[in-house]
């Protein structure tokens, strides 16, 4: 078999096991549905990362969607209605503020997705009388196409929301990354002036991605806010977005399998072990950080492909 | 307008007291940040930690010492004691353990490296001194208050903010100047900067350029850090927000000015305090502002030059 044929047998299974443990272990829907909203938001930060960019401030995205679905929640009531509202304001930010930033790249383009961040995470804090500061907003019962459905079914209806759309993004990118925008990404890595002689903005292809990448993080809020049906504003703190960056790193940047294994290992792993070491936490991820970056740094994804060629 | 002075005059004064005041600290963190990135040609992101594990030693050292009994002047050494401490401990150990192994690779690369760093150092700090408030303010009430006239009024203000953090940050600024032109390390700092191959090739030691650049860096982070300590109680977060908003400084004067970044953190202290005075909802919000309107007219920051592109 050839390897774009393995990759879709191995998404196809990871999307089966995925679906196999949600069954078996209904606690575990929702910490998956979580890990798979990661994962879209995260496979964002890897078509920048195919650009040699990192942004720390992409958390931003996630939860300028969160808050339009908390926010909208009361008078429209529907999963289906809010998704598409909260991705579209996300990814309309993200145009605004993409036409700013990809006028820069690495040291710059890093911290002024940072600092955007930050600001927006102090206005959620401090405009108290809209966003209820630290407290957060709760997101009243959703219906899902109209129909009000119970705990169990609703959880399942989130979860299906997210591996679909984790399996349309998937399959999106990976037609993205292989079009002529997905290959001039790697042109603005290697040397992007090549792009300009050959009458390509580097610009306009950088802030297609990140267009691309805000509508990703986008749906993650969404999704996230419908699930946990609780807003606040460290959805866009810093650790937020490094947590993105984490799981991106984490899973590899090679192939678009990565950001989801990434995100799954991520959340089961902080299920169990982040209530034990909570003032260690961000410690320990970035220790692995440093690890993978040192030692691995074709992460999860890269040690895994390595180990099939092994076998071959 | 002259109503609008006579009534807001005093306020209009406190509000530029304390941008003067602030202006000062942000350098410290600003300039360290820009020296670094001239030599070593990387952006610290855990500049910011150090600054507030800086901070936090500061308070602990002062706060043993004054529970040890020592008179109160024994405050304004400790905080120096403390900087100088933090800075040749973990100066030294980030540059040769991690730092080393990233010079001249891919600056995404080098990025994600400083971004793990600052994750850790965020949680040592909290693990070292709790989430809980530290206050200590000794060396304020040392140094008592002195009046300030403006105009009509006369205000009376923290002699620690407004006489010694601005002296200590101009003596810093013109320290350096006279260190960068006129010693010898100074000129080998400035000659790694301007070329590191050429400078290389005369037998100059970079690596050795690197770790004394990266130290006093360090140093001068966890100064600012420690200067900061009795101006406001300490939590967690701080070390993100300095690194923010240094960067904010730092990108507005352009990279590696090193004088540009002293006006402007001067413009950007002014404009938050005046914020906070006028507009409280908008003071986090000011410095970026700043930032953005700057870089949308001159990309390349206030003082910055324009680099030519490669092929």
């Amino acid at each position: 078999m050839t390897g774009p044929r393995i990759e879709l047998l191995l998404a196809a299974i990871g999307a089966a096991a995925l679906v196999l443990a949600a069954w078996t272990t209904p606690w575990l829907k929702f910490v998956l549905t979580i890990a798979l909203a990661k994962g879209i938001a995260t496979l964002g930060i890897l078509l920048l990362l195919r650009a040699g960019q990192v942004s720390f401030g992409h958390a931003l995205y996630v939860a300028v969607s969160a808050y339009a679905v908390a926010f909208l929640a009361p008078a429209l009531p529907d999963t289906l209605l809010l998704l598409p509202i909260g991705a579209a304001a996300a990814m309309a930010l993200g145009t605004l503020i993409g036409l700013f930033v990809s006028r820069y790249r690495e040291i710059f383009f890093g911290m002024l997705n940072l600092a955007l961040s930050m600001v927006f995470y102090s206005v959620l804090e401090k405009f108290y009388h809209y966003t209820r500061g630290t407290d957060g907003i709760r997101v009243p019962p959703l219906t899902v196409l109209g129909q009000g459905l119970g705990r169990e079914a609703y959880e399942w209806a989130m979860f299906g929301t997210a591996l679909g759309l984790a399996v349309l993004f998937g399959l999106f990118a990976r037609l993205y990354l292989a079009s002529p925008m997905g290959q001039a990404l790697s042109g603005i890595k290697t040397r992007e002036t090549r792009l300009d002689f050959m009458g390509v903005s580097p610009r306009r292809v950088l802030l297609a991605a990140y267009v691309l990448s805000a509508l990703m993080a986008g749906c993650a809020g969404a999704i996230i806010a419908m699930t946990t049906r609780h807003v606040t504003p460290l959805l866009s703190y810093w650790t937020a977005s490094g947590e993105l960056v984490f799981i991106a790193i984490l899973g590899g940047a090679g192939g678009v399998l990565g950001p989801f294994l990434g995100a799954v290992a991520y959340e089961l792993v902080r299920v169990y072990a982040a209530a034990t070491v909570a003032d260690m936490w961000q410690m320990i991820l970035g220790a692995v950080l440093l690890l993978v970056i040192l030692f691995a740094p074709g992460g999860l994804w890269g040690v895994a492909a390595a180990a099939m060629r092994r076998a071959r | 307008m002259g109503d609008w002075f006579a009534e807001n005059g005093p306020l209009l004064g406190l509000a530029l007291l304390d941008g003067i005041a602030s202006a000062a600290l942000i350098f410290m963190v600003a300039v360290g940040l820009n020296l670094v990135f001239g030599v070593l040609r990387i952006l610290n992101v855990a500049h910011g930690s150090l600054f507030a594990i800086g901070a936090y030693a500061a308070a602990s050292i002062g706060l043993f010492l004054g529970s040890a009994g020592l008179p109160a002047w024994a405050s304004l050494p400790a905080l120096l004691l403390s900087a100088v401490l933090v800075g040749v401990v973990l100066g030294p150990v980030v540059e040769r353990l991690l730092l080393r192994r990233i010079y001249g690779q891919e600056p995404v690369l080098q990025l994600l490296v400083t971004f793990a760093l600052f994750m850790i150092l965020e949680d040592a700090q909290k693990l070292l001194w709790g989430v809980q408030p530290v206050s200590w303010s000794a060396p304020v009430s040392l140094m008592g208050t002195v009046d300030v006239p403006f105009g009509a009024d006369v205000i009376p203000y923290n002699t620690y903010q407004v006489i010694l953090l601005p002296a200590v940050a101009v003596v810093t600024l013109l320290g350096l100047a006279l260190f960068l032109r006129r010693t010898l390390t100074g000129r080998v700092i400035v000659a790694v900067t301007a070329d590191r191959e050429a400078a290389t090739a005369m037998g100059i030691d970079a690596r050795r350029v690197f770790l004394l650049t990266f130290t006093f860096g360090a140093v001068l982070a966890a100064l600012g850090g420690a200067l900061s300590a009795p101006t406001s109680s300490l939590v967690p977060g701080i070390g993100a927000s300095t690194i923010v908003l240094s960067f904010a400084v730092v990108a507005t004067a352009g990279l590696g000015q090193i004088e540009g970044a002293a006006l402007t953190a001067l413009l950007i202290g002014l404009g938050r305090s005046i914020a906070v005075t006028f507009a409280p909802e908008f003071e986090v919000v000011i410095p970026y502002l700043i930032m953005v309107a700057v870089l949308l007219v001159r990309p390349q920051g206030l003082f910055g030059v324009a680099e030519t592109r490669r092929v």
